[in-house]
């Protein structure tokens, strides 16, 4: 074995990326022959076969054949040589990649920390503004990317909320999306039938997810892992079903339309005025759920949830109550999705039942795993990728949801551990003196 | 013995039709130091779950009296985290900490049923949660130190020794303030000097602490310098009890240990 990684180590940098991951150059060719072939199969319904639905003809794009053979035969040297030089950074001490060492350094000096809040801080209030810097006008989001900007907000405290239930307390919640589902009817049918307002609205919105949250927990204390995922899923199925079918209250498929948008004491603003600030409610109420979730994953209730995610007999011989706990955490986790909920419905002014489907589970639950397990900066990172990320692919059209797969396979396998991975927290004590010590 | 802490009476369990334990008796007394040995398969580890609420005894009576006031409170039955509130806790055979916690939050883990501080107190982190949460590191810091461990305070418990991951679960036992300790095979997969240290330790805890000891173990040399008396189960029934020289002379434990000779 070493001396493998003796002769690696010797070999040049193109020899490491003809060869890597095999054992000869003819094997690797053989290889990467193979995985391309397999990929021009693959996507040969999607690449090649182009129906032009106008003239009802078939169109073969033969040519595009040859760029996926071409492209997947050299990128398969480059893909074993990541994956070869993954495995080689295993082995070594540590394994921080250099982003996240920066980040922790940054987080470690208090002069850099408050410099880089600071700064984020600015951008994030300056992004919808307009300035006219050095006589040219300058608007960091411009009205279409605010709304991006709103939505990949509200992913990040579903994504928070979540990181509770499955991050923390590692309860597989599959139904997640029913919590924010039921916070945005609320709103909807308050606000149509009484005329509640938006901010009267956002605490009930926090209070009912938090009470469905226990309404779930009740039933599926004895359960873990699959079996908790499966219950949690069916959980999520009956209440989209409930807003479809019961169609007297909700409206059903058709869902409630003009919503209130939230006004600004009173005064009811426009379409841009209104996009702004629900930008600035969205930035306040990840603010708070920040402070929040980070308060309660390093106090004593979020170290029980990690006790629990981590042995759970171990956690009851310890005296930590398994029921209370659990409870707790679906109860905590919901409550910012039925606040996330209200911003929602608030936001697009139109809801039915589409807007929370399995997907949205998928979606949020996948925020938390690629971000990072129980760690806030990674659920960040996390829901800017898997929002922005299709956002900006739109370019791409057809391709637009291929290539997002392909980006979640490749963090998944180059960052199994997320992208940013949770820390635990280092506590100060008052050691004795080195003298009582050696005793 | 002084006045007895936990009673056992003619506990039983089945698991289906296999009897585990047969009506077993057992007693320890405050700061008495006992164990329970046993060949393989004995049924001393579903002994230490029927007593800390890990199983429901098929039948009989598990009592507790850490005050000595004479009227004891019975437990079977109750849930595990009940009973480590009431002050027996435990450590495991195949070692269960928290992997991706640090030492120090394992410990403060089992000062969790002695505090207080609420879903508010965490969130405003008010002053008694700051106390409270102060108090929780020291404590769990001299713990710890006590069992030799503040080389490895902010370390992962999954980068710990193997060694140090036993010592580590008990200082995690210890930290719930318990008034009898349960150790299952402590010694196990240490190294004799290792285990010489453990001894020390435990007699170290009972003085320190004031509580008694209950433990498993395969070590015969170790159990016979430390226990001041010493239970013997086989096949799920006990078959003696009494201190380390009378066991070592009492036939049947032989027997049970060596197995019968049929040449005559």
């Amino acid at each position: 074995m070493s001396n493998a990684t003796n002769d690696t180590q010797e070999k040049s940098f193109l020899g490491l990326l003809l060869t890597a991951g095999c054992d000869s150059f003819p094997q690797a060719l053989w290889r990467s022959l193979i995985a391309a072939v397999w990929f021009v199969f693959l996507t040969f319904p999607i690449m090649v076969i182009r129906v032009n639905t106008i003239e009802h003809t078939v169109v073969w794009h033969w040519q595009r054949m040859g760029y996926v053979a071409v492209g997947i035969f050299f990128g398969s040297f480059v893909w074993r040589w990541l994956l070869a030089r993954k495995e080689l950074k295993k082995d070594a001490a540590s394994r921080e990649s250099k982003a996240e060492s920066l980040l922790t350094r940054i987080q470690n000096n208090p002069t850099s920390k408050y410099l880089l809040l600071a700064l984020i801080a600015l951008l994030a209030v300056a992004g919808p503004m307009k300035f006219s810097l050095f006589g040219s006008k300058l608007q960091l989001l411009n009205l279409y990317q605010t709304n991006i900007m709103i939505s990949c907000l509200v992913y990040i405290v579903l994504g928070l909320g979540l990181n509770i239930v499955v991050g923390l307390a590692g309860l597989l919640d599959l139904g997640y999306v029913a919590f924010y589902g039921v916070g945005a009817y609320a709103y909807a049918l308050c606000n149509m039938h009484w005329g509640v307002g938006f901010w009267a609205m956002l605490p009930v919105g926090a209070v009912l997810g938090a009470l469905l949250g226990l309404l779930l927990g009740f039933p599926v204390l004895r359960l873990k892992g699959d079996y908790l995922a499966i219950v949690t899923l069916g959980f999520g199925e009956i209440i989209r079903l409930v807003l479809e079918n019961w169609g007297d209250v909700t409206m059903g498929p058709s869902g409630i339309s003009n919503i209130d948008r939230p006004a600004l004491f009173g005064i009811k603003l426009g379409i841009i005025g209104s996009t702004h600030y629900m930008y600035y409610i969205m930035i306040g109420l990840l603010v708070l759920t920040i402070f929040c979730v980070n308060r309660l994953q390093n106090s004593r209730i979020g170290r029980a949830w990690l006790a629990l995610r981590e042995d759970e007999i171990a956690c009851q011989a310890m005296g930590i109550d398994k029921v209370k706990t659990k409870l707790m955490a679906f109860a905590l986790g919901a409550t910012w999705a039925g606040m996330a909920g209200v911003v929602f419905a608030a936001k697009t002014t139109f809801i039915n039942p589409a807007s929370f489907t399995f997907w949205e589970s998928a979606i949020i639950l996948s925020i938390v795993v690629i971000g990072g397990m129980g760690s806030i900066r990674g659920v960040i990172a996390g829901a800017v990728i898997l929002i922005l990320v299709p956002e900006y692919l739109r370019d791409f059209a057809q391709f637009r949801m291929l290539l997002f797969g392909s980006i979640m396979v490749v963090v998944m396998v180059f960052r199994p551990q997320g992208l940013i991975s949770a820390k635990r927290k280092l506590y100060t004590y008052q050691a004795k003196p080195a003298g009582a010590a050696n005793e | 013995m002084n006045n007895p802490v936990l009673n056992v009476n003619n506990v039983s369990k089945d698991f289906g039709g296999i009897r585990a334990l047969d009506e077993v008796d057992l007693v320890v007394g405050d700061k008495e130091i006992v164990a329970l040995i046993g060949p393989n398969g004995a049924g001393k580890t579903t002994f230490f779950n029927c007593i800390t609420g890990i199983y429901v005894p098929t039948s009989g009576d598990v009592l507790i009296d850490p005050e000595g006031t004479g009227s004891p409170l019975r437990v079977n039955g109750k849930k595990p985290n009940v009973v480590t509130e009431l002050g027996m806790a435990r450590t495991f055979q195949n070692i269960r900490l928290f992997p991706s916690m640090t030492a120090l939050e394992n410990v403060m883990i089992g000062t969790h049923c002695r505090t207080r501080s609420s879903v508010w107190g965490a969130v405003s982190r008010n002053r008694a949660t700051r106390r409270e949460e102060q108090a929780v590191i020291q404590k769990s810091y001299e713990l710890l130190r006590l069992v030799g461990l503040e080389d490895l305070v902010n370390e992962l418990a999954s980068n710990i020794p193997y060694g140090k991951q036993r010592r580590l679960e008990i200082a995690r036992a210890l930290a719930t303030d318990p008034f009898l300790l349960l150790l299952d095979e402590p010694a196990a997969g240490m190294n004799p000097h290792e285990t010489k240290e453990l001894e020390g330790l435990i007699l170290e805890i009972r003085e320190t602490f004031g509580i008694s000891v209950m433990l498993i173990e395969h070590d015969m040399k170790m159990v016979m310098s430390v226990s001041d008396r010493i239970y013997v189960l086989d096949y799920g029934r006990m078959i003696a009890d009494g201190t380390p020289r009378e066991i070592a002379e009492n036939p049947e434990v032989i027997k049970a240990y060596l197995g019968e000779e049929h040449d005559d």
